[in-house]
């Protein structure tokens, strides 16, 4: 036998013949082990049918049809301006919609809706998710297909709301940490939500915890003076935690209601990194006790299938109570909306549809799914 | 840390383990597997289809032995050749490496463009810092005037790692560019590099402004620096980018983290154009030259080829396998070892195929009731076995003597007591009856006995009409289901292969 494992693993083999060979010894207790696991089958079986058939049959055959609810009409101006926001490219996306839904229902016609999907980033496991109603509407018969894109609409808008939370600033001292990997555009958001909390009245204060990527601070310094808001900020290589409490401490001294904290990009496999995040959500709860109120994930939304490993992974080192989608002024769907809320439950709150100061909007789902599909 | 994907390879292996002939029928689930996990990479669907059609055709060709780590040959089977075709494949696909940046120009121009957020800054200056210690003499121009702070960023970057930056506040870039050349030549610096503002490809004012910029420098290198998590757009934006400026190459950042880089695949696959570099962190050292090696690998997901087909070998573990045959032959087969080998042989495929191919199986398929063969039922059947303590399994005669254990298994996998009587009955008559035969050819030789069998027994599998089972070649049977190819006929086939994929590499573009 030992000779026999040499000869695998050493010998040259040309002959294809002879790669059809298994090995001896497998044989031997492969036959074994088979002929036990077919007797064993036909004694299970036997015994089984007899006593559970019935009953089994009854539950596979149960309707499985769920009552949806169809969704009011979504309102039309802000579903408009939505469309008009995200840009031409969802407008190509709906085009291919119209077209997947103008021809007949069959396995192409899926094949393709499910590509589709998959080309808006949504993954596959939602994918999969959402056009299980459909296929099964299809498996029993539907064959109109406005009322498949229908159901689509149900099913997603249906996805999306039973996550969605929309983002309600405390009227009090209201604490945001917002994290994100590199580049995903925390900083930016940060601006432009400031200036919408300063024009709603807030007194808003910006804490500069991004001490590590150069010109960190000097970015936020801009962005402070355009939205109105205050700024703490360190030199570059001081201790994010530092900042973090210094900000908080002048927030209650100088009466700020509102500290959002920028921190620097991540990415979320970086184990210090991440362990420094914990840090500063300590140094906040100090003197907060029930704060950060808000922790905001920032995903750009060109990212593809590595936005969940960032929603996962940043959830767990810092929990999450809200999801970012910037960038979507691009060409880019944005389908991980879907999947953030389809796998991890998590509420997309805000979209970035632009560089500027007024490119934020809530994330409405009813206004996101038609301009979806 | 990157099991999705390794994870969906093994799985396409093992759906192909012990098939001894890749046909389009039995290739199918794994090429399925395969798409899967590119999807779950983030390759452009488009680029996945192409691409897997590409290693079907590779792969329904012949099989190839190839070197051992060692130097040694190593037995290579279908699947391992699958999986080769898969990676020879992506590292065509990616390579030739190019890491060449054509710098005569006087100065040389490398100009950085992309997207928001992609990175092009950073690597501004990792490349100055390259540079520099080649000897040149870079000079950055910082033409990104809209992020906030942009400027200072670069000027902070061209402090740290000691090179000059040009910026001028107000200017367009346009003009800045133009200036900087002058600049660079009055101050005897010999390569610029521009670093521009982020942009979408649909901007289409900003893409004007790089085209424009393109047009008044001229420049050597036009680097598109895209971030290695992007997802389906990948695609579109670089062949836009790619349509406006040509771009020389591309810069894949942020490979420090666990994104797969799928992107490099399709970006490279639609525009033709070599990767140049990695950014493998935020330090400005951290830039590294690309190897199609090293990125095909990262996005299928192993660390070494060759070893993952010696892992091959794993899959059946020889000595377990044959003490198991031993205490079987002896009588004390027990439910442990039953389920151990069963987990085993069972990755090799569906218990219906598995039996078709075994040598004297095959020949009475048509004896076994069907549903025997069903593995939905053998799952129900090892269930039960699963509700028993370890003890039980490691002496199932506890069974026998303490009746009272066949309630409480029945209770802990939801079967009746008859149920788990029924199945234990048949244990220890097939235990029995396996004693039997090892009896025959008298213990404790009975292995190698049995062995001998085994092999000589090929006839078993030849008996006429057997063997039809889709996919396989009739055991033992002296006409393969494929003609085999001669040495010539081989190479004249690989021949008509590579030419045709030279000529689709032409129409590419
Ligand atoms: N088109 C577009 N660009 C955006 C959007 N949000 C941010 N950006 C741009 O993306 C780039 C990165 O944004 P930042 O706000 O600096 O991102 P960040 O996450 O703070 O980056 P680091 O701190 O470097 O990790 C900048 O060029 C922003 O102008 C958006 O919604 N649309
Ligand atoms: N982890 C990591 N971060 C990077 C890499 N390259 C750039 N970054 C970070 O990504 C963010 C955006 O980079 P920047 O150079 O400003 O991008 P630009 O907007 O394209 O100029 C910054 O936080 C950088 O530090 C990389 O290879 N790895
Ligand atoms: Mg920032
Ligand atoms: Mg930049």
């Amino acid at each position: 036998m030992e000779d026999e494992q040499t000869v695998q693993t050493s010998m040259e083999v040309e002959s294809p013949a002879a790669d059809q060979e298994l090995p001896v010894a497998w044989l031997g207790g492969g036959l074994g082990v088979l002929v036990l696991a077919v007797v064993l089958v036909v004694a299970a079986r036997g015994r089984g049918r007899a006593q559970s058939a019935a009953p089994l049959l009854e539950q596979t055959e149960a309707p499985s049809g769920v009552d949806v609810e169809a969704p009011g009409p979504p309102t039309a101006g802000l579903a408009g301006r939505l469309r008009e926001a995200l840009g031409r490219s969802r407008g190509a996306l709906q085009a291919r919609f119209d077209e997947l839904f103008g021809r007949a229902i069959d396995d192409s016609m899926f094949e393709e809706l499910e590509e589709t999907l998959l080309a808006a980033d949504a993954g596959l496991p939602t994918t999969e998710r959402i056009l299980a109603p459909l296929r099964e509407q299809a498996r029993q018969g539907e064959a109109d297909p406005s009322v498949l894109r229908g159901e689509l609409r149900r099913t997603i808008l249906q996805l999306l709301e039973s996550s969605h939370r929309p983002l309600e600033p405390r009227p009090d001292l209201w604490v945001v940490l917002v994290v994100g990997v590199n580049g995903s555009g925390k900083t930016t958001t940060i601006g432009k939500l400031a200036a919408r909390l300063v024009s709603e009245g807030r007194r808003v204060l910006l804490a500069a915890g991004d001490t590590y990527r150069a010109a960190a601070a000097e970015q936020l310094e801009v962005w402070a003076e355009r939205s109105g808001a205050d700024i703490v900020r360190h030199n570059e290589g001081a201790d994010p935690g530092a900042v973090v409490y210094d900000a908080l401490e002048a927030a209650a001294a100088r009466g700020h209601d509102v500290v959002i904290i920028d921190t620097a990009g991540r990415l979320q496999t970086r184990k210090p990194l991440m362990d420094q995040l914990s840090k500063v959500r300590r140094v906040i709860s100090k003197k907060v006790p029930d704060g950060p109120h808000e922790t905001l994930l920032v995903v750009d939304g060109t990212m593809g299938q590595n936005a969940m490993s960032q929603a996962r992974q940043f959830n767990e080192a810092t929990p999450l109570t809200g999801v970012v989608v910037t960038k979507l002024d691009g060409t880019a769907k944005g389908g991980m909306v879907l999947g953030l809320a389809a796998e991890l439950a998590l509420p997309v709150k805000l979209i970035g549809i632009g560089e500027q100061v007024d490119d934020l909007r809530d994330f409405e789902p009813a206004a996101f799914v038609e301009a979806l599909c | 840390m990157f099991d999705v994907l390794s994870k969906g390879f093994k799985s396409a292996r093992l759906a192909l383990t012990g098939k001894t002939e890749l046909t389009e029928a039995n290739l199918a689930p794994a090429l399925r597997e395969v798409r899967t996990s590119l999807i779950q990479a983030d390759v452009e669907l488009g680029v996945i289809k192409r691409f897997l059609a590409r290693v079907q055709e590779r792969s329904l060709g012949d099989i190839v032995p190839l070197k051992g780590p060692t130097g040694q040959k190593v037995k290579v089977t279908p699947q391992d050749w699958f999986i080769k075709a898969c990676y020879d494949e992506l590292v065509e696909l990616m390579g030739p490496v190019d890491a060449s940046l054509g710098l005569d120009g006087q100065p040389a121009v490398i100009m950085m463009v992309g997207l928001q957020g992609s990175g092009k800054t950073t690597t501004t200056g990792k490349l100055a810092k390259r540079l520099l210690a080649e000897g040149r003499k870079p000079l950055l121009v910082a033409a990104d005037i809209y992020r906030p702070a942009a400027v200072d960023q670069l000027r902070t970057v061209g402090r740290k790692v000691g090179v000059p930056v040009f910026s001028i506040k107000g200017m367009k870039p346009v003009q800045l560019s133009k200036l900087a050349m002058t600049q660079a030549r009055n101050v005897g610096r010999d390569v610029v590099i521009i670093d521009t503002a982020g942009r979408l490809a649909i901007d289409d004012s900003l893409m004007q402004e790089v085209v424009e910029i393109k047009s008044a420098v001229q420049p050597d290198n036009i680097l598109f620096v895209v971030d290695a998590m992007i997802g389906q757009d990948a695609v579109r934006t670089a062949a836009e980018f790619d349509r406006r400026l040509d771009f020389t190459g591309f810069v894949l950042t942020k490979l420090d983290g666990d994104a797969r880089g799928g992107a490099a695949l399709s970006i490279k696959e639609v525009t033709g154009k070599p990767v140049k570099f990695l950014g493998r962190g935020e330090a400005l050292d951290q830039l590294e030259e690309f190897r199609p090696e090293g990125l095909a690998q990262r996005i299928l997901g192993f660390g070494d080829i060759v070893g993952l087909m010696q892992d091959f070998e794993k899959h059946v573990d020889h000595a377990e396998a044959e003490k198991s045959t031993e205490k079987m032959l002896q009588g004390r087969f027990t439910y442990a070892d039953f389920v151990k080998q069963l987990t085993m042989v069972r990755k090799m495929g569906p218990l219906k195929e598995l039996m078709a191919r075994m040598p004297g199986i095959s020949g009475m398929m048509d004896m076994i009731p069907q549903e025997a063969l069903d593995d939905a039922e053998l799952d129900r059947t090892m269930a039960i076995i699963g509700s028993m303590t370890n003890q039980e399994r490691a002496e199932p005669d506890l069974l026998s003597n303490q009746p009272g254990r066949l309630r409480r298994v029945a209770q802990g996998c939801g079967r009746t007591i008859d149920d788990v009587r029924a199945l234990h009955n048949r244990f220890l008559q097939a235990r029995q009856m396996m004693k039997g035969f090892g009896d025959l050819m008298g213990n404790p030789t009975a292995l190698a006995q049995a062995q001998r069998m085994m092999q000589g027994g090929g006839g078993f599998g030849g008996m006429p009409g057997m063997g039809g089972m889709p996919g396989f070649p009739p055991m033992g049977g002296d006409a393969p289901a494929r003609p085999s190819l001669t040495r010539d006929e081989k190479l004249a086939k690989r021949k008509a292969r590579k030419a045709k994929k030279k000529a689709r590499k032409k129409n590419r573009r």
